[in-house]
């Protein structure tokens, strides 16, 4: 038997799709590069700054994603069998909570959990307590945190100073991590331009590059700073505070990010074959099909979203709990859900992108060179594949990129009216929820639903710009 | 423009039927009532005695598309298809899991749904066209860009914050109005205001962005330049031509949520607790009241179809060149 590993992976359904997705994205890379106009296009998208720095932001959050998206189980240590049993000897048991790279990384903010809310960069716990005194006696007070600040022995006075000579610590190495990334970089972008490092060095930091290069390294700059001091402080102090039940936000929101991405990009993957083929078949086809296609669109579209929605979920939810012998974890029931959820707003909102390729369809069938195909009696459907699809796919590009931020404010809400994500998985949607309610706390408890806020603005308003900055370079009508 | 009409009446007819297809398939063949049943009741307590007791008091105790069992015409319509199904379409929904009659409920509560909808509706109309005016007539200018960069920052924003930021600034903070609830008469107003001010808000950036691009796309056509070389200032080619022009499109996405404005708002409804039809169909959805959610998306889509018949209507009044036939 061989030696049993420190974990077992664990590949979620959602894990899998957004691997392929990425993959896809890669392939997508190399195919682009063999193609002129598609390089063309995305270079447009570099040479803006705000496409750039936009892109880096959302690599950030992908990174993010990504290693929230490795999942393992941990073995669990060796029990001592009871005297007379020796069933399952030898045998490896893992433990049945599902946990990623990214709750690896961040074991002590996800370990270090206090009894209820403590406001960001505390030493005491939100409420108040009966304490025992030492020396007997009980005294009613704020007690201090199992963790936050623990390290200092007069919070009152140190924790200032400590954490300003902390935060400037981690600047400094933010700095160093910066100037490292930026000599990376630049030696990529000067290798094979026949021109001097030191030169191209200099055109990159006064924004003289083709591509714009200082928007994206300002941005990165900007990003170390925030991800160094994190590093630093967020061990010893609860950097955004905690929640209800006393996990720390900073871990809660940074758990969010994969539940919005993979809604986010899923949600129009699932989508995008159903749109395609119909969409094209539609335009291209006429007749019955057009027919029938269309009927099939009115019908979904007449049905108002979040009803659509909330009877699909409902249904689901039914279904999911009545057939418990399906899923081993917890995290594989709550991934079903998410999985489902993906699947549920992905029915209904193909119709917009399935009317637009209709539409350039029926345009794009009546050209020249399409109809000199049929005149040379190139079948159907390899007129659909070499003329027609690829003809559509700007549309197809940007549509996935306009429905993401959409997407994922839709979460949000749909989770708030409990129609959302399962209440166990980690979202925006069930941090706003949770936090909703204490709000007429006093004083109020405003830290997670501002985290949460905070961290869904930034990532939806980089995917806005960047939506806009992708349809401005693939839009031919621009 | 009669026979027109008639023609898209008719026409709405296979689509009503697929979406109560849809929703037959999704609510009864997807679960059986059984199931449903054993979620309500708790899978501990669901004993075949009260599984049969919850679908018989909600009359899904029968056959799903032929009752055997019947006489004559009774062998149809003595099923749960008829009965949940095609009833709807005599606008007949029957009871809600509470035992009031879905019916009546949606007729009250069409009221306070269309106050806060209504005035929200037009005022947002007005606010975002508005902007996006001044925008197109300040374009290419620094105030254009950052006007168009706010638009995109408060489309950023999720609603949900828009709710919870104004209830917690205008009603807390500052005390102005009652943070939720809701009186008859002019009473209402005292509720409704904060509500209306809190989805306008949440409306502009992306409407507002939205009209911009259609301005835009509009001020570059030909008939405009003509406009200002017979020497008409901007302001009136900005309102006389390029506004009318563009309400066809405009009016392309607006007209169709005019009837939808009955649903009322799921979010604001049930933040401010407004008696209307969206905390309604809110309380269903937690409630799991299937019914209801059935009722709602029957309605839902009727006035979807409604709201594309007033479409096609609106654009004759502004496009004589429309004629419908």
């Amino acid at each position: 038997m061989s030696a049993p590993m420190g974990f077992q992976p664990v590949l979620l359904w959602t894990d899998l799709l957004l691997f392929a997705l990425l993959a896809t994205a890669l392939a997508a890379v190399f195919y682009v590069r063999a193609n002129e106009p598609l390089r063309e296009a995305w270079r447009k998208v570099g040479r803006r700054p705000t496409g750039m720095a936009a892109a880096t932001i959302l690599l950030a959050f992908v990174a993010v994603g990504v290693l929230d998206s490795l999942h393992y189980r941990p073995l669990l240590p060796p029990v001592e069998a009871p005297s007379g049993s020796v069933a399952d000897q030898g045998q490896p048991r893992y433990s049945t909570e599902v946990l990623s790279v990214l709750d690896a990384a961040l074991e002590p903010l996800r370990l270090q959990t206090e009894k209820t809310y403590s406001a960001p960069f505390a030493w005491q716990l939100y409420q108040r307590e009966t304490m025992e005194l030492p020396e007997g006696g009980q005294v009613r007070g704020y007690p201090r945190l199992l963790h936050g600040a623990s390290h200092l022995g007069d919070p009152v006075a140190e924790k200032g100073a400590d954490v300003a000579r902390r935060a400037l610590a981690s600047v400094g190495q933010a700095v160093l991590a910066w100037l490292a990334a930026f000599v990376v970089l630049a030696t990529l972008v000067w290798r094979g331009s026949g021109l001097g490092w030191g030169e191209i060095a200099a055109a990159m930091l006064a924004g003289r590059t083709v591509l714009a290069w200082r928007a994206a390294l300002v941005t990165l700059g900007i990003i170390l700073v925030i991800v160094a001091i994190c590093i630093e402080l967020a061990p010893l102090y609860h950097v955004l505070g905690t929640d209800k039940v006393g996990q720390d936000v900073l871990y809660l929101a940074l758990k969010s990010v994969r539940t919005a991405l993979v809604i986010g990009t899923i949600t129009t993957l699932v989508m995008m074959p159903f749109a395609i083929a119909l969409g094209i078949a539609a335009g291209y086809l006429g007749g019955w099909v057009d027919d029938a296609v269309q009927y099939l669109y009115t019908v979904l579209n007449a049905i108002p979203g979040v009803l659509l929605i909330a009877a699909a979920v409902l249904m689901m939810q039914v279904v999911i709990d009545t057939h418990p012998q399906w899923f081993d974890t917890a995290a594989e029931r709550s991934d079903a859900r998410l999985l489902a959820l993906c699947f549920i707003l992905g029915i209904t909102s193909w119709t917009g992108l399935a009317r637009l390729l209709r539409g350039e369809t029926l345009k794009l069938r009546e050209l020249e060179y399409v109809q000199a195909a049929r005149a040379f009696g190139v079948r159907t459907p390899a007129i659909l594949r070499r003329h027609i699809l690829p003809n559509v796919m700007h549309i197809v590009m940007i549509a996935l990129v306009m429905d993401f931020s959409g997407l994922v404010l839709a979460e949000a809400v749909l989770s708030y009216v409990g129609i959302g994500v399962d209440p166990t998985t980690i979202s925006f949607g069930t941090m706003i929820n949770m936090a909703r309610a204490e709000l007429a706390r006093e004083p109020m408890v405003w830290w997670s639903l501002a985290a949460a806020f905070a961290f869904m603005f930034v990532l939806v308003l980089a995917a806005n710009l960047f939506a806009d900055v992708v349809r401005d370079a693939f839009d031919p009508r621009r | 423009m009669l026979a027109y009409l008639v023609r898209r009446a008719l026409y709405a007819i296979p689509i009503l039927i697929g979406v109560n297809l849809l929703t037959f398939v999704l609510f009864f063949v997807v679960n059986s009532p059984d199931d449903m049943a054993r979620m309500q009741i708790g899978v501990k307590r669901a004993t075949p005695e009260a599984i049969e007791r919850w679908k018989a008091e909600r009359g899904y105790d029968k056959p799903m598309f032929v009752n055997t069992a019947a006489e004559g015409g009774a062998r149809f319509t003595d099923t749960i298809f008829f009965d949940k199904s095609l009833r709807m379409f005599a606008l007949e929904f029957g009871r809600a899991d509470d035992g009031r009659d879905i019916g009546q409920e949606i007729r009250d509560r069409m009221g306070p749904s269309l106050a806060i909808a209504l005035p929200t509706f037009i005022l947002s109309l007005f606010v975002s066209i508005s902007f996006a005016l001044l925008l197109v007539f300040f374009r290419a200018t620094y105030l254009d860009f950052w006007g168009v960069v706010l638009c995109v920052a408060m489309m950023s924003i999720s609603s949900l914050f828009y709710i919870i930021g104004g209830q917690w600034l205008v009603s807390k903070m500052w005390a102005l109005v009652p943070i939720s609830g809701y009186a008859p008469g002019l009473d209402a107003t005292r509720f409704l205001m904060l509500p209306v001010l809190i989805s306008v808000v949440a409306g502009i950036g992306s409407s507002a962005r939205w009209y911009r691009t259609i301005f835009l796309e509009e001020i570059s056509k030909d008939y405009v330049r003509t406009a200002r070389a017979k020497g008409l200032s901007e302001l009136a080619v900005l309102f006389r031509h390029v506004l009318r022009n563009a309400l066809i499109p405009i009016l392309t996405g607006v007209v169709v949520v005019i009837p939808l404005l009955f649903m009322g708002s799921l979010l604001v409804e049930s933040f401010f607790a407004i008696p209307g039809l969206g905390s309604y169909t809110i309380d269903a959805i937690n409630a799991q009241d299937f019914s209801v959610v059935r009722a709602m998306v029957f309605i839902g889509s009727l006035l979807y179809i409604i709201g594309l018949i007033l479409t096609d209507i609106s654009y004759t009044l502004v496009d004589p060149r429309v004629r419908l036939e």
